[in-house]
């Protein structure tokens, strides 16, 4: 009798026992998640795939004595396709975070899915501030950049150059759309004025419509609410426009491989922000280089962002010798995070990596001195500056 | 209010010229070979690519590319009609359209992997550019060009096509190939000719369109279900109607861009449902 309950109150304990401690199924499992083939696949795409490899392979291939498997997906930038992949992942095939998610809309279709099942989202692509705003989750991480940051460095600067009026080209989906919102709020506080906005269909190919309503505007400047070949495409047919010089285009999310493709002629004197520049300092050269030879491109900050959010995890597992989503997640957020990547990071319970972020201009062609030299980092917007106060956060997990 | 207007339906005329000039090669294909060509924007694409590669790799400027690139692609097509296309004659056009559906995807992809997704810029060639300014908005004198050329290539082909005894030959083998055949007319070599110059006008409009947008591996898929939107509301086959309607559509999209900016791209599918509704041959198309 006493050893029937014994047995019995011994495996009643085991889950528990097995979920308190060490790797669960015996191997950690993350799968980047990203557009492998559309608009953002220069930006994010195979290029993520490779920095998580890159973290796992600088872990040793193991962690917490387990194997680290790195396997990957398109999500076609579709929300659909996204949280379908993200559901077998995670009933299937034992996956337990979740990195990239490009796109805003595919970060917000898979992060209530991570969220239900206790596994983690480590987002580096999207932009959009619900993603730590009203639509946070416990289990999610914001690592490379908001909308708010992008506005505020971007914003900001302009207006404070003497751009006081603008006009948006924003891309009509959520990201343009919180992108647009919170630009419109930095000018507006800054004592500039918003004249109107108009909204392109993603992805858009010919952007001359929507440059002649911003040109007939009259606005000073011309902010750009989208991103990857869209950004592109309006930089490259403003020009054609003649928006410039009589007008000034302002980037709200541009991406090295953006200026890459578009040449500096076309994109040189564009204000920028950015979480990271591979030409920044000897650390940030030093990591860009193996990611070179390995993809033949240099990294984006999405790419940057992967590395560095993956090594995040992976260090917090270590610390915490499980992967327990509850129990890593308070190590990603008790350590501060200070990288090649980011400086003076810290993950706030909303789930936003609030680090330094970068102000830049886009090179003239002839101040360019080797391949790939496109920018001139201005200023370094400190952490506090660049993201929003936890006090302001909608996130109900911020407000304990 | 008027000039932003007119700046943008003169903005839509552009466009309009570049569907037109894509449908054009479609409906000459789909018209004469009864193939559903679905490789046509990839052949856009490679166009813009040969454009793109003989600047950078070779120093070949735009105008011998205006008039190489589309020989080459049209000497590729030759061989695809030749040793694919002809394999399916008489089945079923469905068989055709997988084909050169299938044979899109393996171009595209390929470029994908070469070239990756942000493309590569062309320069505007020095004669054509700059702007002007008309008053009511500013045109770059290179769309403007655009505009000129596409007119012209339509129309010659439009010309040729109706009014020339090869013409003539031409239409003959869509009703009856054997017939014309037993006139002593070499029937396949014609039918392996028109598409490669279809194929041809298909890189002639990927040239044109190489210093506009971004030359990227994509450039082909996006437009290309917007032109079978044209080609159907035109009426399969018909050149005429693959012109007018080229020419109409962008004028309807640049309306919409104007007025309600986020339905402009789904207003071309709305118009084709509507035409499809009432005249399901489409408005120049005769019921077969």
């Amino acid at each position: 009798m006493v050893r029937t309950l014994a047995a019995a109150l011994s495996l009643a304990l085991l889950p528990l026992a097995a979920a308190a401690a060490g790797i669960s199924d015996g191997v950690v499992k993350i799968g980047v998640l990203t557009d492998m083939t559309g608009a953002y696949s220069d930006l994010a795409g195979p290029g993520s795939v490779a920095a998580a490899q890159m973290a796992a392979e600088d872990f040793g291939g193991k962690v917490a004595g387990k194997p680290i498997v790195i396997v990957s997906a398109d999500h076609q930038n579709k929300a659909d396709v996204a949280s379908n992949v993200a559901r077998r992942w995670f009933d299937q095939e034992q996956v337990d975070a979740v990195a990239d998610l490009v796109s805003s809309s595919t970060a917000l279709a898979v992060m209530p899915v991570a969220a239900s099942k206790k596994r983690i989202t480590l987002l580096s692509g999207p932009g959009s501030d619900p993603i730590t705003g009203d639509k946070c989750t416990p289990y999610n991480v914001h690592y490379t950049y908001d909308t708010y940051a992008l506005a505020h460095g971007t914003g900001s600067a302009v207006v404070a150059e003497g751009g006081k009026s603008w006009f948006f080209i924003t891309a009509d989906y959520v990201f343009g759309r919180t992108l647009e919102e919170d630009t419109a709020s930095v000018v507006k506080a800054a004592g500039g004025k918003v004249l109107g906005a108009v909204r392109a269909p993603f992805p858009t190919a010919d952007f001359s419509s929507y440059l002649l309503q911003a040109q007939s505007s009259g606005a000073q400047i011309v902010g750009l609410a989208n991103a990857g070949a869209d950004t592109v495409n309006s930089i490259k047919q403003a020009h054609e426009f003649g928006l410039t010089p009589k007008q000034s285009l302002a980037g709200l999310l541009v991406f090295l491989s953006d200026i890459h493709s578009l040449g500096l002629e076309a994109a040189q004197g564009l204000y920028l922000t950015t979480a990271f520049y591979w030409d920044r300092d000897d650390e940030s050269r030093k990591w860009a280089q193996r990611f070179f030879q390995r993809t033949k491109r240099m990294p984006t900050m999405v790419h940057a962002g992967v590395y560095s959010e993956v090594t995040h995890y992976l260090k917090a597992i270590q610390a915490a010798g499980t992967d327990d989503a509850d129990a890593v997640m308070r190590k990603m957020k008790d350590a501060p995070v200070n990288d090649f990547f980011a400086r003076n990071g810290r993950i706030g319970p909303d789930g936003l990596h609030r680090h330094d972020m970068y102000l830049a201009r886009v090179k003239a062609p002839k101040d360019s001195k080797k391949p790939w030299d496109y920018y001139q980092i201005l200023e370094t917007i400190p952490a506090d500056k660049a993201f929003p106060p936890l006090s302001a956060s909608k996130c109900p997990l911020a407000k304990k | 209010m008027t000039q932003a207007l007119f700046g943008q339906l003169l903005v839509g005329l552009i466009n309009g010229s570049f569907y037109a000039l894509l449908s054009l090669g479609l409906a000459i294909i789909f018209g004469l070979l009864d193939v559903v060509n679905f490789a046509h924007g990839a052949q856009y694409m490679l166009g813009a690519y040969l454009a793109w590669m003989g600047l950078t790799w070779l120093g070949v400027g735009y105008w011998v590319a205006l008039l190489a690139a589309p020989a080459a692609v049209g000497l590729l097509g030759m061989a695809v009609e030749r040793l694919l296309l002809r394999r399916l004659r008489g089945l079923d056009n469905l068989y055709g359209l997988l084909l050169t559906f299938g044979l899109a995807l393996v171009v595209e992809g390929l470029f994908r992997q070469a070239f990756g997704i942000s493309g590569n810029a062309y320069p505007v060639p020095p004669q054509l550019a700059g702007a002007r300014n008309l008053g009511f908005m500013v045109l770059p004198v290179y769309r403007a060009w655009v505009v000129v050329a596409s007119l012209a290539v339509c129309l010659g082909s439009w010309l040729v096509i109706e009014k020339t005894r090869l013409g003539a030959y031409l239409r003959a083998g869509t009703e009856n190939p054997a017939l014309l055949q037993a006139f002593g007319v070499n029937v396949p070599l014609m039918f392996t000719v028109t598409y490669g110059f279809g194929a041809a006008l298909a890189a002639f409009a990927g040239v044109m369109a190489a210093p506009v947008y971004q030359v990227t591996p994509l450039m082909g898929s996006q437009v290309i279900i917007v032109v079978f939107a044209v080609v159907v509301i035109g009426g399969m086959g018909s050149i005429l109607g693959a012109i007018v309607t080229g020419l109409g559509l962008g004028l309807l999209e640049g309306l919409a861009k104007f007025l309600w900016p986020e339905v402009s791209g789904t207003v071309v599918f709305v118009a084709m449902a509507l035409v499809l509704l009432l005249r399901p041959a489409g408005l120049f198309g005769r019921q077969r």
